[in-house]
């Protein structure tokens, strides 16, 4: 008997249409899975079964009636930052414990549309903050690969959920390398897409300029039509683009044939980057060698300053984005302040973690008369300087490859007491946000026994290119994202 | 399109200088120097980003909110494009320059009125700005009009808040649109300020971008007030009054706070900058907030909204659209039909009662009498009859054919039915006598009725005669009064 927690989207598709599996039984042999896993793994915060048993129920009537949709009946997790009506949605934190979206946010209600069934909600960094899911104010999540090991972040729930079997596709967010990072990390394909591909309607915001969702999964092909389902204008985003969706899977499957490389030299030498992940990039770049693809030397200048310009701009906007956390219209309230000040300062005090209140703190400085000139306005600026970094390194090449993430899985605990060398971690992804583009994370082997992202950046709205690239490397390398060997 | 320019760089339109030196009616010796912001609902239908009704003021409490104007987690705001028009004719009707860019910002500052943590306003690069509005033959300049968002309401347990053991929030007016007018400080009195308010008023209204009802919280006036001695160049310290709701409070609030600062600097005492609040109960000012603690607000560029790049051709499609301004049409009302300034000034404040004037005008009524009537009859009723209808009346009345309390009645019931003027004489019996021998019987009757009151008159008691036309009136209402009184004179002669 098939193990139907080790298939793609596609082979699951295929089987549920022959008939030979149900929705309803691919869903249970995924909540067995979990059930068996993960108390070790802790990838999940909560379940939904009321919607998995309904969504289940319903894909397989679809099925009956002949749906060929490609998400029909496959089971999904998400991410604790997406809004979902009536299911508790707390973006990690403690200050919005109990609270229940009384909308679907946009990305998740097509994916519904479109047959997905939901499983549950996966952990994250308290409002998407961190690298390593440490920061989730409930548990942290346990890396599939070494239970001893973080599963990276903030979308580790979600990477960790799909890297252990426990769903088919996750849903992420993307503000600085968020889900390329942990996919990295956890040895599955993750992508951010372009900064208004996909509509932040429901996205509990963290930095409104940078946020992407995106997808997890174990194949390319499967996080493209992921995407492709949830992509698209939204009128409901005024920051949505109208481009179709779909125009992610244009000339997707072509291999890399006479397409030119680019290979930037400051993130090749970038500091603190591991012999073995270097190794495997190595390996990778000589893959695309002989599959016919041109290999450049390109460079990002400014890469030096993106992690400074970064970490002004995204505290800027998450100090005004949860200024609404109140404590007056839902989650958690302090309720023996004596006036409203008092009340918001208790409320925040017991409800937001400590790396949320440094960000705030500093967004907050950065945003204040006299300093704004020469904070927030001078990051922005610096961010204009790596958009042209970019633009000019596009016109050498069709797409730039790199290491996703400069080390493998780290320990637990061994960064949380150093929030810069946290924030190291992003050093490679967050150009990407930076400059608004789509980026993919594929794996690309293994280094001391731990997986090893490759990072696959394209112009904006160059989904497409990105996901040939990263499909073609899948292809020609023979690398493919497993189920990690838990037991 | 205007020369588009960056707000920040801009130079000043010239207006025409401020009459120097203390005017009528303020205090010798110190002049008054008011800046005014008006906040103005547009006439929109839905909130300003999001598809909430906007709602009227007796709504329950929390009954036009969505998530979107609630804050929850996650939602966006989208730009409600009919704010934004009704913005746009504003600031075109006060003949502002239109930037090509213009964009939203955050201004934060946490209150429980306030949903997101920050209101989404509009910074440095405003929709509009440096227009002006003319006010009797001289400019207010305009410095500004953009877009906004209105906050909830707090209703408090209590009569003040820091009393109160309980609050409430209504969050049925957070997100409703709202354009801030702001004009250089170029009023020089609480008569300009008020006049100026009007102004905004009535052009808001002829141009359809506001009901700009002040009851109903549709315009509010901020003033800035701040006094200078007579020939300085210098403004001196400013307070900012609030909680102003309609134009009589607007008016005496300046004046009170005029009065007040006066007296604080001629006892040597110095302005504080600060917010002050109206108490329409006590008719003064009173401290609200200190400037000295004010907040910093952190504005930036609102990341969910992209830059608006405004199409030159919509704007031009709008400028064209714009009916005749007030101020206009007040001119051409002189120019045109000979009417005296003042009554052009009434008619021309009401785009309804100018249209109706010139509409009766056009079906043959005269010009003066026609604008008597909607001054003093149809102004006063609230009511509006068809052209066709009070051109009959006036004509009905001027020819003598019904008399002017029969006018009264005929021009209601035309707004009452929609019948035509002469089918309502007809049906009433309105058609007065004005044929002698007719009014001649009616008059002979009332001599017959009242002979203590004939022989008085004969003895001289002149006053005899009112009482003899009081009762013919009463008797025969149709008697034309010239006609018969005349009749009657003759007759008692």
């Amino acid at each position: 008997m098939t193990d139907l927690t080790r298939l793609t989207v596609k082979e699951a598709g295929r089987l549920l249409r022959l008939h030979s599996i149900s929705s309803a039984e691919l869903v249970t042999a995924h909540v067995e899975r979990i059930e068996r896993l993960d108390r070790r793994v802790k990838a999940f915060l909560r379940f939904t079964p009321e919607l998995w048993e309904k969504q289940a129920e319903e894909a397989d009537e679809r099925i009956r009636q002949g749906d060929p949709g490609p998400l029909v009946g496959i089971p999904m997790a998400v991410k604790d930052v997406l809004c979902v009506r009536g299911v508790e949605t707390t973006a990690g934190s403690q200050i919005l414990k109990g609270f229940r979206a009384p909308y679907t946010g946009t990305a998740v209600a097509r994916l519904f549309a479109a047959g997905a069934v939901m499983l549950g909600v996966t952990n994250c960094d308290e409002f998407a903050m961190g690298s390593s899911t440490e920061n989730s104010s409930y548990h942290p999540t346990h890396n599939p690969w070494d239970l001893d090991r973080v599963p990276g972040g903030s979308s580790g729930g979600s990477a960790a959920a799909v890297a252990a079997g426990e769903a088919m596709i996750a849903l992420g967010t993307d503000t600085g390398g968020s889900i390329r990072q942990p996919a990295a990390l956890c040895g599955v394909v993750g992508m951010k897409p372009t900064y208004g591909r996909v509509s932040r309607y429901g996205l509990i915001a963290f930095a409104s300029s940078l946020d992407q969702i995106g997808p997890f999964a174990r194949c390319v092909d499967d996080a493209a039509i992921t995407l492709a389902l949830m992509a698209g204008p939204d009128p409901l985003d005024a920051t949505s683009s109208d481009r179709a969706g779909l125009d992610v899977l244009n000339n997707y499957a072509e291999g890399v044939k006479g397409m030119r490389l680019g290979v930037p030299r400051e993130y090749y030498a970038v500091q603190g980057i591991e012999p073995g992940v270097k190794a495997a990039v190595d390996r990778a770049i000589q893959t695309f060698r002989d599959a016919g693809a041109e290999i450049v030397d390109v460079s990002l200048p400014h890469t030096d300053y993106g992690l400074a310009a970064y970490y002004i701009i995204a505290p800027a906007e998450c100090s005004s984005n949860l200024a609404r956390f109140d404590g007056v219209r839902y989650g958690i309230s302090s309720d023996d302040a004596e006036n409203v000040t008092e009340a918001y300062m208790r409320t925040r005090r017991k409800g937001f973690g400590t790396e949320v209140r440094r960000r705030v703190m500093l967004g907050t400085y950065a945003l204040s008369s006299g300093y704004y000139d020469a904070y927030y306005l001078k990051a922005q600026k610096v961010r204009t300087l790596i958009k042209r970094d970019f633009d000019d390194a596009f016109q050498k090449c069709d797409a730039i490859v790199s290491a996703t993430s400069p080390t493998v899985a780290f320990p637990m605990g061994s960064k949380t007491q150093d929030p810069l060398s946290m924030y190291l971690c992003d050093v490679l992804t967050l150009g990407g946000n930076l400059a608004g583009l789509p980026g993919i994370s594929v794996p690309c082997g293994m280094s001391e026994g731990l997986p090893v992202g490759l990072q696959v950046l394209a112009p904006q709205w160059g989904e497409n290119v990105a996901l040939r690239v990263a499909r073609a490397y899948e292809q020609a390398s023979g690398v493919k994202a497993e189920v990690a060997p838990l037991a | 399109m205007p020369p588009l320019r960056n707000a920040s760089s801009d130079p000043p339109t010239p207006a025409s200088p401020p009459p120097s030196g203390p005017l009528p009616g303020e205090r010798g010796g110190w002049e008054v120097v008011i800046g005014m912001e008006v906040h103005v609902q547009p006439r929109t239908r839905s909130k300003m980003f999001c598809g909430c009704a906007v709602g009227q003021p007796g709504d329950p409490p929390n009954s036009n909110v969505c998530e979107i104007c609630l804050g929850m987690p996650g939602v966006l705001p989208v730009i409600n494009k009919a704010a934004v028009e009704a913005c746009l004719k504003t600031a075109l009707a006060l003949s502002c320059e239109i930037p090509r860019h213009t964009k939203f910002d955050r201004k934060n500052y946490m209150y429980p009125d306030l949903p997101k943590g920050y209101q989404i306003s509009q910074y440095d690069l405003p929709m509009s700005v440096t227009g002006y509005l003319e006010l009797d033959g001289r400019r207010v300049r305009v410095r500004r009009v953009h877009l906004e968002e209105d906050t909830g309401k707090l209703i408090h347990a209590g009569d003040k808040l820091h009393k109160a053991r309980e609050s409430f929030v209504d969050l049925n007016r957070a997100g409703v649109p709202l354009m801030e007018i702001v004009t250089e400080p170029d009023l020089r009195s609480a008569d300009e300020a008020r006049d100026y308010a009007v102004a905004v008023r009535t052009l808001l209204r002829t141009i359809g971008a506001s009901d700009a009802d002040m009851e109903k919280g549709q315009l509010r006036a901020e003033p800035n007030i701040s006094i200078r001695r007579a020939g300085s160049t210098e403004l001196g310290v400013k307070t900012e009054l609030k909680n102003i709701n309609s134009f009589r409070a607007l008016h005496r609030a300046i004046l009170f706070e005029v009065a007040r600062q006066t007296e604080v600097l001629e006892s040597g005492g110095t302005v504080v900058q600060e917010t002050r609040g109206w108490s329409d109960a006590e008719q003064r000012t009173f401290s609200q907030r200190s400037k000295e603690f004010a907040e910093d607000y952190r504005y930036f560029p609102e990341p969910d909204l992209p830059p608006l790049e405004l199409d030159a051709e919509w704007i031009e499609e709008l400028r064209r659209a714009l009916p005749e301004l007030p101020g206009v049409r007040r001119s051409r009302l002189v120019s045109q039909y000979g009417l005296p300034t003042a009554d052009a000034v009434l008619i021309a404040a009401d785009r309804d009662h100018a249209d109706l004037f010139e509409a009766a005008v056009a079906e043959g009524a005269d010009a003066k009498p026609t604008a008597n009537w909607i001054i003093g009859e149809v102004a006063p009723s609230g009511k509006l009859p068809k052209p066709g209808a009070l051109a009959d009346t006036v004509k009905l009345v001027s020819a003598g054919k019904i008399t002017r309390d029969q006018g009264r009645e005929v021009l209601a019931e035309s707004v009452e039915t929609g019948r035509a003027a002469a089918e309502i004489v007809a049906r009433h019996g309105f058609a007065q006598l004005s044929d002698e021998s007719a009014v001649q019987a009616e008059v002979e009757a009332v001599m017959a009725a009242n002979p203590q009151a004939v022989a008085d008159y004969r003895a001289g008691k002149k006053q005899a005669l009112g009482a003899l036309m009081a009762d013919l009136k009463k008797r025969s209402p149709q008697a034309n009064p010239k006609v018969a009184s005349e009749l009657l004179l003759r007759l008692l002669g």
